[in-house]
């Protein structure tokens, strides 16, 4: 096997391209995933079977099926109904659906975290039931899921790939099409490996960073 | 202390007159176990009970239904002429903002620091201004003598100091009941002086009504104007300080009170 640094700089430019498309999907797709995750968390507390049985199915339903065949999913059978999206957004869109189905989880243990003391505290001062969420109970359930949300990040980035089997040109897609065009193979997966650890290592020096500051 | 933060006593000398909570005929059960049996009683506006007895007697039960954090299972509750229960959650709201508070475990929200705590409900509930809830949280905290605690977060504070901070809190919202749940119980046996102190002043310079679940029996003597004693969820004795402590009638309240004296 012989390492040629020439690939390596050939390779390079289409390299930044992936980057960049590879941290889209990342940024966009946890956003979408903290939010859509919290969205069903809270629902899942309405007391009402006919808002959480539905939710519990379909969050059930995406959370034990491959995000792979939600990805084709959504590329190719939603366009038949005339919905159409780019393949990046069709991308966030699934990953940060199917990652929503994990961080509902995490946000629930959050909420249920908070000692019974708080709510009943909020009662006794007679906050109205949306303030005592957003001013009481939300702060701290999310404060000490942090670490949790940031691992799932790292998770997400390590899917991230899987985006490449509906056409989007992220780190691996870059690669495998310089390695087509120019049949050399080592340089740019071994680039785009060290890429991946670099960035999970970055990741989770921020998250701690992060955790860190939310303890005061 | 300032009396333009609290009601003021002058204008009630008799501290007494006409009835603010009435419960008739409440029986509250967990599972099969009768917490409250029955119970009436009823506390006149400006008066300030103590409810002692052994633990699971219901006693911390009357507190929590009158802070609708339980709801009875029979019977009528009645704050001020207005039904607390039965009642829809939107009057159960408008009575609720004139009964206020104070937990064993201080119950601060962690998330705010000391300052915010205070003026958090006075601004959403009451519909204060940032500035008018300000300035009568620098009041409270003068009183209670934490006025150069207002950045800082619960968790810096000792548990005498946070529970300080909580009974701020509450007269924040200047209710006419005060309900305290065993408020010094969690507390470092150095730091319970200090609390009792400040609500010996409160009881003395105000005219809120204080319903006080307590094992500590001097700050009941000092305090109250009637003691009632509990055993199996009902009252079974009740009167002045000076008579239950002396001479008690029933027996349950004298080995009761041999066993905690």
């Amino acid at each position: 096997m012989n390492w040629d640094w020439s690939a390596v700089s050939d390779f390079m430019p289409h390299f930044w391209d992936g980057l960049l498309v590879t941290l889209q999907i990342l940024v966009l797709g946890s956003a979408v995933s903290f939010a859509l995750g919290l969205v069903w968390a809270l629902l899942m507390r309405v007391p009402s079977r006919w808002v959480t049985w539905p939710i519990g199915v379909v969050t059930e339903f995406v959370r034990n099926t491959p995000l792979l065949v939600q990805l084709f999913f959504l590329f190719y059978v939603l366009p038949e109904w005339n919905i159409t999206f780019s393949a990046l957004t069709t991308g966030v869109v699934a990953i940060g659906l199917h990652y929503s189905t994990y961080t509902m989880q995490v946000y629930r243990a959050g909420i249920e975290a908070v000692p019974v003391g708080q709510w009943e505290a909020a009662t006794a001062l007679n906050l109205p039931l949306r303030r005592t969420w957003t001013a009481v109970i939300l702060p701290q359930a999310i404060r000490r899921v942090v670490p949790a949300l940031g691992n799932y990040v790292i998770s997400m980035l390590k899917d991230t790939p899987l985006l490449m089997a509906i056409t989007v040109l992220e780190m691996l897609g870059e690669a495998r099409l310089f390695s087509q065009q120019n049949f050399q193979f080592t340089e740019p997966l071994t680039v785009i490996g060290v890429a991946f650890i670099i960035i999970s290592y970055l990741a989770s020096l921020a998250l701690r960073a992060l955790e860190r500051r939310l303890v005061h | 202390m300032s009396t333009d933060t609290l009601p003021n006593p002058e204008k009630s000398p008799e501290r007494s007159g006409s009835e603010l909570i009435r419960l008739e005929r409440v029986t509250k059960r967990f599972g099969d176990n009768t917490v409250l049996d029955n119970l009436d009683f009823a506390v006149d506006a400006g008066k300030h009970v103590t409810l002692i007895g052994p633990s699971g007697s219901g006693k911390t039960t009357i507190l929590r239904l009158l802070m609708t954090l339980l709801k009875p299972d029979e019977g009528t509750i009645t704050v001020d002429g207005q039904k607390l229960f039965p009642a829809s959650e939107k009057e159960r709201r408008e009575v609720r903002k004139q009964i206020g508070m104070v937990f064993q475990q201080f119950n601060l929200f962690p998330n705010m620091t000391v300052l915010r705590n205070i003026t958090e409900a006075p601004v959403t509930v009451l519909g204060l201004s940032k500035d008018e809830a300000v300035e009568r949280a620098r009041e409270l905290l003068d009183m209670v003598g934490l006025g150069d605690k207002c950045d800082a977060h619960p968790a810096q504070l000792s548990g005498g100091q946070q529970q300080r901070v909580a009974i701020a809190r509450a007269l924040a919202m200047r209710p006419k009941v005060l309900l305290l749940d065993e408020v010094t119980s969690a507390l470092d046996p150095e730091l319970v002086a200090g609390v009792l102190d400040l609500l010996r002043d409160i009881a003395r310079s105000t005219d809120i009504t204080m319903l006080c679940v307590t094992h500590e029996m001097n700050f009941a003597r000092d305090i109250s104007d009637q003691v009632l004693m509990f055993d199996s969820g009902r009252v079974i004795e009740a009167g002045p300080p000076e008579k239950i402590f002396s001479e008690p009638e029933h027996d349950r309240t004298r080995e009761f009170l041999s066993a905690v004296l």
